[in-house]
């Protein structure tokens, strides 16, 4: 029993953090802190510095063009991104349908697919929920009929993060109407610029355009886009939601969201006195915090335990995912919370990097945000990749056989 | 990074976990806690014979090098196990004030009695007023003929009954110094009461009671720090008991789920149940981390960083420890409140750690206002 990270870890960690000062750019870096809005070409100009170093891809195995780093490494990696203000690697394309393409896809898809999504080349999204399947999503009726060597797709999907700037979609469709729901999915790859697809907003409560819905109609995808067997979709889709769930703990973006608001907290006034000195208000930073120490340790006890066994993320993920998401609202609220008066202005505007208006708020250097808008951003967290009430079936069902 | 035990820390687990659910069961220990010592002293025995009560102690003197780790397993099982032996006053706080803080002579005397079995100890520090802070010590200690006199009273002296020597904190001026007080001493008085978990307690009174030069433990008016190490070290261990119980009773809790039957089907099929189960095995999935982070740094030399960690798992493992004591009993319905089922005992021993050494707001604002030094 060690909580402490080895020597060769802290190299590792030393080394992460250099090159985090070296080479994220300071301009994405300060709209991460400030909470601005990112544009595609931050996220894409990210990703291929981090492929230029070999980093691009810190989940996946060599012989895939990843880092094969251990779990413990990946982990120091995402908390060091994370505090040095670097934008999240989009989970889409790396983490959830790359390991759904290495495990059952075949080696010509590997090969075509992998090394465009570790080099920044496509952006992909992800087609599973649709306006009637949400938390029951097997119940999902967009259809994909056979004709020859294609498959003609038609339907809606719905709440596609940042479809509007995809490449491919991965979607799950229905191939047959027979026996149980679960069995008549297939999972397949579809070119976003194929004709029949319509792309359409979908504006969140914080004014943003991050989701979409997206249409099929007659959208003709070849066979050779399927993964796996036709029918066998949702087997890859339940691997493919374990996946997701691991990086959603959030560790590294909670901690430096908690240095925020202890940030906040010491220069928000109350009464004359710094807020932090608001035992009231303290014990509520206090009780956040002891809820990440806590998830810290938990998080690394689950991935210390997928290293030594490795093996896939099972369910206990889902704990990961309910208290990762839980944290990540608290700390919004609590930030927005100690602004006071001053969290009431709405400039939807300020989001935008080159905006230099009048904040109307306390004036902070570089992490001045509009922080209302980012707790109204993440009551997300505990709906989407299986809401924290699906979880919750998934530990009764799964972990404890109820 | 490592969160496994070593395989002889696994095999003393076994070992233990042997014991309790072979010579320890539920109807043995409710008959142990209605004996006049209020726990088995057969098991105290046997607890010596499996080195647990060496565990703590430097080999010199007769014991196993153990670190808080180790006090950690032992604690979780003996949470599991439900047991009404003074591990924790004997053993974990007066063995540790000992080992940290006592003479050689005192070492060589007292600690192989202690792993022996033969020595129990009790620490007689709280007293009436002060509630959980450890610089509140009112008993006062008088400099007479190269010894002390002791004049006070101590609140609630978890095993006193039994003890036969007592580590009593008083202050000397400004500081607090600790004397090793024998039970039979002329003075000492008990007035002895059962405790919420069926073990043993007493208000301990000292008038004019006579200590000699030797009875001191660490520096006169120096001890404060080793108290607060030393209830460092307790928390810690209570933090590793909570999660043996609450795992525990997690466990009874969900076969009573799958096995009780209404409206025609077992009653852990209904998603408001299930959810509650689900929540209780995350809060205990939590506390297990903390009461981990409490074991490692509670042998840290930093005292702040200690605190700190410690202040703040003890305050998350008895919250997650009220939700899973409470909902066990809940879940369980009517046979929930009842004396029959270990759950109520359970939840009465939970009940207590929670306010021992320390409630939720004691430890939660220690660790809030360690966020002020930051």
């Amino acid at each position: 029993m060690d909580l402490d990270y080895s020597v060769e870890e802290s190299q590792f960690r030393a080394e992460v953090r250099a090159f985090l000062r070296d080479q994220l750019p300071n301009e994405i870096a300060r709209k991460v802190h400030g909470g601005k809005r990112l544009a595609k070409d931050d996220f894409v100009r990210w990703q291929k510095i981090l492929h230029a170093k070999g980093w691009g891809a810190s989940s996946w195995p060599v012989a895939h063009g990843g880092t094969g780093w251990s779990p413990v490494q990946q982990h120091i990696f995402d908390e060091e991104c994370a505090d040095a203000g670097a934008p999240m690697q989009l989970p889409f394309g790396l983490k959830m349908v790359a390991p759904v393409i290495m495990a059952f896809g075949n080696p010509a898809q590997q090969a075509r697919f992998l090394p465009r999504i570790v080099d920044g080349s496509d952006w992909w999204c992800q087609g599973y929920s649709e306006p009637g399947s949400g938390s029951d999503l097997a119940s999902l009726k967009t259809r994909a009929v056979r004709d020859g060597d294609h498959y003609v797709v038609n339907g809606q999907k719905t709440w596609n993060t940042l479809g509007q700037y995809a490449d491919w979609i991965f979607c799950l469709v229905r191939t047959s109407s027979e026996g149980r729901q679960q069995e008549g999915i297939s999972f397949l790859l579809i070119d976003m610029k194929t004709p029949g697809i319509t792309v359409r907003p979908i504006i969140m409560m914080d004014g943003e355009h991050e989701i979409n819905e997206v249409w099929f109609e007659d959208v003709k995808v070849p066979v050779e886009n399927r993964v796996g067997e036709e029918n066998k979709g949702w087997t890859y889709a339940k691997f493919l939601l374990g996946h997701e769930r691991t990086g959603i703990a959030g560790v590294g973006r909670s901690k430096r969201e908690l240095k925020k608001l202890k940030a906040i907290a010491c220069r928000e006034s109350s009464a004359g006195r710094p807020l932090i000195e608001d035992a009231r208000f303290r014990d509520r930073i206090a009780q956040v915090e002891m809820e990440l120490m806590a998830l810290e340790i938990t998080n690394l006890r689950v991935i210390s335990a997928e290293g030594e066994k490795k093996r896939a993320p099972g369910p206990e993920a889902s704990i990961l995912k309910i208290k990762g998401s839980e944290i990540q609202q608290l700390l919004t609220e609590l930030q927005m919370q100690a602004l006071g008066h001053y969290a009431l202005p709405w400039l939807h505007e300020s989001l935008d990097p080159a905006w230099s208006g009048d904040p109307a708020m306390p004036a902070y250097e570089d992490d001045a945000g509009p922080l209302s808008g980012h707790y109204f951003n993440v009551r997300k967290t505990t709906i989407y990749g299986g809401s924290n009430e699906i979880q919750k079936n998934i530990i009764s069902q799964m972990i404890l056989g109820l | 990074m490592n969160f496994d035990y070593t395989e002889e820390q696994i095999a003393l687990q076994d070992t233990l976990r042997r014991f309790f659910a072979r010579d320890y069961g539920f109807e043995h220990r409710r008959a142990m806690s209605k004996s006049a010592d209020g726990f088995d002293r057969a098991a105290w025995a046997t607890f010596a014979d499996f080195g647990i009560l060496a565990l703590p102690f430097p080999e010199d003197f007769g014991g196993l090098n153990g670190n808080a780790v180790d006090t950690m397993l032992v604690m979780e099982m003996l949470g599991r196990g439900l047991a009404l032996e003074p591990y924790l006053p004997g053993v974990v706080l007066c063995g540790g004030l000992l080992r940290d803080a006592g003479s050689t002579a005192q070492k060589e005397a007292l600690l192989p009695a202690i792993a022996g079995g033969e020595l129990m100890l009790a620490f007689a520090h709280f007293g009436a007023g002060g509630r959980y802070a450890l610089d509140h010590v009112a008993t006062k200690a008088t400099p007479e003929g190269g010894g002390w006199t002791l004049d006070g009273a101590k609140a609630v002296v978890l095993a006193a009954p039994s003890a036969d020597k007592f580590i009593v904190s008083a202050r000397e001026g400004l500081g607090l110094s600790l004397f090793l007080v024998d039970a039979k001493a002329p003075g000492v008085s008990l007035r002895s009461y059962p405790t919420q978990d069926g073990a043993r307690a007493a208000d301990l009174r000292l008038d004019g009671v006579q200590v000699s030069a030797d009875a001191l433990i660490g520096p006169a008016g120096g001890a404060l720090p080793l108290i607060e190490r030393a209830v460092d070290y307790a928390n810690a261990a209570l933090c590793a008991e909570a999660v043996g119980i609450m795992a525990a009773l997690n466990e009874v809790t969900l076969e009573y789920l799958k096995t009780r039957k209404q409206f025609g089907q077992p009653i852990g099929k209904f998603q408001a149940l299930q959810h509650r189960m689900a929540d209780m095995v995350i809060a205990t999935e939590q506390a297990r981390s903390m009461a981990t982070l409490a074991a490692v740094r509670a042998d840290s030399d930093d005292a702040a960083e200690r605190s700190r960690c410690i202040a703040a798992a003890k305050a998350y493992v008895l919250q997650s420890a009220r939700l899973v004591g409470q909902q066990a009993v809940q879940l369980h319905g009517g046979m929930g409140v009842t004396d029959e089922l270990n759950v109520g005992h359970y939840f009465k021993r939970l009940t207590m750690i929670g306010l021992s050494f320390g409630d939720v707001d004691y430890h939660l604002g220690r660790f809030s206002d360690s966020l002020l030094a930051a």
